[in-house]
């Protein structure tokens, strides 16, 4: 037996000490060596970056800081130094008009309370952790507007009473669809057939008016001619019959049909009188209006309008009825196929062309058509997108269940498909918050409108003047777009339900 | 018996519950309803038309313009008829168009790679491009070099010079005019040649390849076709073109071709922003082609630059292609932006054209034709291309 110990000299009985790394692996250094200047090229790269780096944000400094003029009353601060850089007093005094252009400097706090109220909403609408989505969505999409609309025009709207009757003949009208949702088309027709008949009635009524004059008689002050009574009147006696018919029913599709249709009438009453109510509010004509805020109105309002527009086209895009797929494609790609500034110039020229006689639109209304029409072919495209990610399977489902198709795409295939686009739809709204700087051309003052326009005050055109408007404009709109899309990214990853494969 | 045969029988299916019928009656009323509105905006607009005395009618276009035009590309003057002058901006609107998409191409390509660059600091500053440019209106971009940059520049007597024969400044980019003498088509000629010479060398190089097996390098052959060819010309027939340098006179400069401040800052402009979206579309078309792709081809024993060559490009350009026609075109409808700084496109003369003539519904339907026969003719052409490099699939 021999000896281990002896017949080697020496048994490590501990781990060797760990040397460090190589120095030129860890720490700033192996950083730089690793990503920096791991070949030749790619150290010359760098030096050139950082070259080009410092060349800018040295340049942006001593344009915006070392060489700018902070201080003054008007142009003269900024002229009287020699090769002076940005003129900060400038935007001092003009950015209040950056944000509200010409509204009145008293009435201010009606577009603060839109902007507070927005964005709140919007937060709150945005954090997913948060609950009442759906009552939210419902206050941005609905009340929200609506506020906006009474608070920055003033409310207090004069509706004609042909209007009015007309709105009213549409409710009542509307109420003789509900047995039939209630019960399906047949049974509702032979359940319903006098309210039905009397509702042909007023509609024939209606339809020879259209070739003879009637005579007209005084109601509260305006004239509304006897026909129109009569139709109302007929249409009336057919809902009340309708609707008691269903309210006597022990059903309970009946009693939903029947509880769903006096709350829509309920809201557009309430819309109506919110509208026509005099809230003691100075009215502000839209010329007055300008800045972020002209933005803000026709971002929002293309979006909002166009979402449901948009869904409708994608549906008809992908419809088995001819006659509406033909639609829905030529309408997308003409309006896809042709630039924004077209469409502008022909909503501010042509829309009044189109309407008629007597209508008249203001210029900014006219702008806000052309763009939800326009963002709406876009949306549709991107709901497309939505559409058809959704497996067949989900569709056939629905069928098999029974559900119309109206239900089908209401309660299974929209849900899913939305969801997946809010990335693209938060795109889609990002450009059309660039795109609303094209406002301008046709004559309106969006925040970049407000800011070229800005640069003919005599008081203050100095040489600095248009780049630091520039400045202080791409600022701006930088900070919203670069937020929403960060906002997209995040909303992409939380989305994403694991079936992506990440990395290379 | 008689329950059982009527259990077998299919059930008749209520009128109104037809799905046939329903989706016939659905797409009458929607057809009606269409007309209706369309008579509507028929009815509503030559009513109005006549009110003010107008008909809609295109014999105006031939009327004499009388307005100048500070960018012709065909022979325009003051006498030319307004549709020569919508001529001259459709012209313009192709030149701006070509000319942005070259140039936004090979940017965003550039871009595009430096964001996957081994380099932190190149990735970054790509990254930092795409941020901040695609976030910034495109309309604020024109008006910001026109304005701010372009026209603060000195007057033509203290021009920026380059080298001595180019010049910028508050009037444009004057560069000298090329004259060509005699022979100078036997150039253009040996141009034409050099690229019928590249295809054939390319057609043969791959039949020879399938055939048996052997390379050939035709990507330089073809290179040196092209470029050698002419300059050969060009030395053979004497080098046959003089410059017309531009020089000072009193306030301005004479001779020379001057790129107009518009057309510089429109260029500036639309390249830099669409750049920014197609480096974001090269970098996604590469990150497409999965990283098996590239081992399988190291694992085949290829190279790394064969590897990119024949199997990274290819299936990126698969990715890259689609969205960066759409990317073209929506350079070709930015273009129209123009209008903002007065550079004569296709919607600065019709607007100018309508303004002198009161056509508005002719104008606007022009521009609509037009724009819209250009993206027809584009995604024409992307369908027939993708056609032509979809993954044939079993």
């Amino acid at each position: 037996m021999t000896d281990l110990s002896s017949s080697h000299a020496w048994v490590r009985t501990k781990d060797a000490e760990r040397l460090p790394p190589p120095p030129n692996t860890t720490g700033v250094v192996g950083w730089l060596l690793q990503n920096l200047f791991n070949t030749p090229l790619n150290s010359v790269f760098t030096i050139i970056g950082v070259a080009f780096i410092a060349w800018i944000g040295w340049g942006i400094i001593e344009w915006a800081i070392i060489r700018g003029v902070f201080s003054g009353e008007s142009r003269d601060a900024c002229v009287a130094v020699p090769d002076s850089g940005a003129c900060w007093p400038y935007v001092a005094a003009k950015f209040h008009q950056f944000v509200y252009g010409f509204y009145p400097f008293d009435q201010r706090w009606r577009v603060n309370i839109c902007f507070i109220v927005g964005a709140i909403a919007l937060a709150t609408m945005a954090i997913p952790s948060l609950p009442y989505k759906k009552w939210n969505a419902l206050f941005l999409l609905v009340v929200y507007p609506l506020m906006t609309f009474v608070l920055l025009t003033g409310g207090n709207l004069d509706f004609s009473t042909s209007t009015l009757l007309g709105i009213v003949g549409l409710l009542l009208l509307s109420a003789l669809i509900v047995p039939l949702l209630a019960f399906g088309i047949e049974e509702g027709v032979q359940r319903n057939r006098t309210a039905l008949l009397l509702a042909g009635a007023a509609l024939l009524i209606w339809l020879v008016t259209l070739f003879i004059s009637m005579p007209e008689i005084n109601l509260l002050g305006s004239f509304v001619s006897v026909s129109t009574l009569a139709v109302v009147a007929l249409l009336l006696a057919a809902a009340i019959m309708s609707l008691v018919h269903e309210a006597s029913s022990r059903d309970v599709s009946a009693r939903s049909a029947l509880l769903g249709w006096v709350g829509a009438c309920c809201a557009v009453i309430a819309v109506l009188l919110v509208m026509t109510v005099d809230f003691g509010l100075v009215a502000v004509e839209t010329q007055q209006w300008g800045g972020l805020l002209v933005t803000m109105v026709v971002a929002i309002t293309g979006i909002v309008a166009s979402l449901p527009l948009g869904i409708l086209l994608a549906l008809g895009r992908r419809s088995k009825m001819p006659v509406v797929r033909l639609f829905s494609v030529v309408f997308i790609e003409v309006w896809r196929g042709v630039p924004l500034i077209t469409v502008l110039f022909m909503s501010s020229i042509m829309l009044p062309l189109f309407l008629p006689e007597g209508v008249n639109f203001d210029k900014l209304l006219r702008a806000l058509v052309g763009t939800a029409l326009f963002s709406a072919a876009y949306m549709a495209e991107t709901v497309r997108g939505g559409l058809q990610a959704i497996p067949k399977g989900q569709y056939e489902a629905a069928q098999a269940l029974g559900l119309s198709y109206w239900r089908t795409m209401s309660l299974i295939v929209l849900p899913q498909a939305l969801k997946i686009v809010i990335p693209g739809i938060v795109n889609s709204f990002i450009s059309l918050f660039k795109d609303t700087t094209l406002v301008l051309i046709i004559g309106l003052f969006d925040l970049l409108g407000i800011v070229k326009a800005s640069f003919a005050d005599p008081k203050w055109a100095a040489p600095q003047t248009a780049s630091t408007g520039f400045f202080v404009a791409a600022l701006m709109f930088w900070v919203f777009c670069f937020g929403m899309s960060r906002y997209s990214i995040y909303m992409e990853r939380r989305l994403a339900t694991g079936h992506k494969r990440r990395g290379i | 018996m008689t329950a059982v045969i009527d259990e077998a029988r299919p059930q008749r299916v209520s009128f109104f519950n037809d799905p046939k019928v329903r989706s016939r009656a659905a797409q009458i009323v929607f057809a009606l309803l269409l007309l209706w509105v369309g008579y509507e905006i028929y009815h509503n607009t030559s009513a109005n038309l006549a009110k003010l005395g107008k008909n809609v009618d295109f014999n105006f276009l031939g009327n004499t313009a009388g307005f100048d035009i500070i960018q012709r590309p065909i022979e325009y003057s003051r006498e030319s008829s307004y549709l020569t002058a919508i001529l001259v901006g459709f012209l313009n609107t192709l030149i701006i168009a070509i000319l942005g998409v070259i140039c936004a191409t090979i940017l965003g390509f550039v871009i595009g790679v430096m964001r996957l660059s081994s380099n932190w600091l190149l990735a970054k500053m790509a990254a930092g491009y795409v941020e901040i440019i695609r976030n910034i209106p495109l309309l604020l971009q024109i008006l910001f070099w026109y304005t701010a940059v372009l026209k603060p520049l000195p007057g033509p007597k203290e021009s920026l010079s380059f080298l001595g024969v180019a010049f910028l400044n508050n009037r444009g980019f004057i560069i000298p005019k090329p004259i060509w003498g005699d022979g100078a088509g036997f150039v253009g000629i040996a141009f034409i040649i050099g690229c019928i010479a590249a295809i054939a060398v390319s057609r043969w190089a791959r039949q020879r390849q399938e055939r048996t097996g052997e390379q050939f390098h035709s990507f330089w052959a073809g290179l040196g076709l092209i470029i050698g060819l002419p300059i050969v010309a060009f030395l053979l027939a004497g080098a046959p073109v003089t410059f017309e340098y531009p020089e000072l006179k009193g306030f301005n400069f004479a001779g020379g071709t001057t790129i107009l401040p518009e057309l510089i800052a429109l260029l500036l402009a639309l390249s830099i922003y669409t750049a920014s979206f197609i480096a974001e579309i090269v970098r996604a078309g590469i990150m497409a082609v999965s990283h098996g792709q590239s081992e399988a081809a190291h694992a085949l024993g290829l190279r790394a630059q064969p590897t990119l060559r024949l199997v990274v490009i290819p299936q990126a350009l698969r990715v890259i292609i689609p969205p960066l026609t759409s990317q073209y075109l929506n350079l070709t409808k930015n273009s129209s932006l123009a209008v903002a700084i007065a550079y004569p496109d296709l919607v600065a003369m019709g607007g100018v054209v309508m303004n002198q003539s009161g056509r508005a519904v002719e104008i606007v339907v022009i521009w609509m034709i037009v724009y819209l026969a250009l993206s027809l003719f584009t995604s024409a052409f992307m369908n027939w291309y993708n056609a032509r490099v979809r993954l044939v699939e079993r």
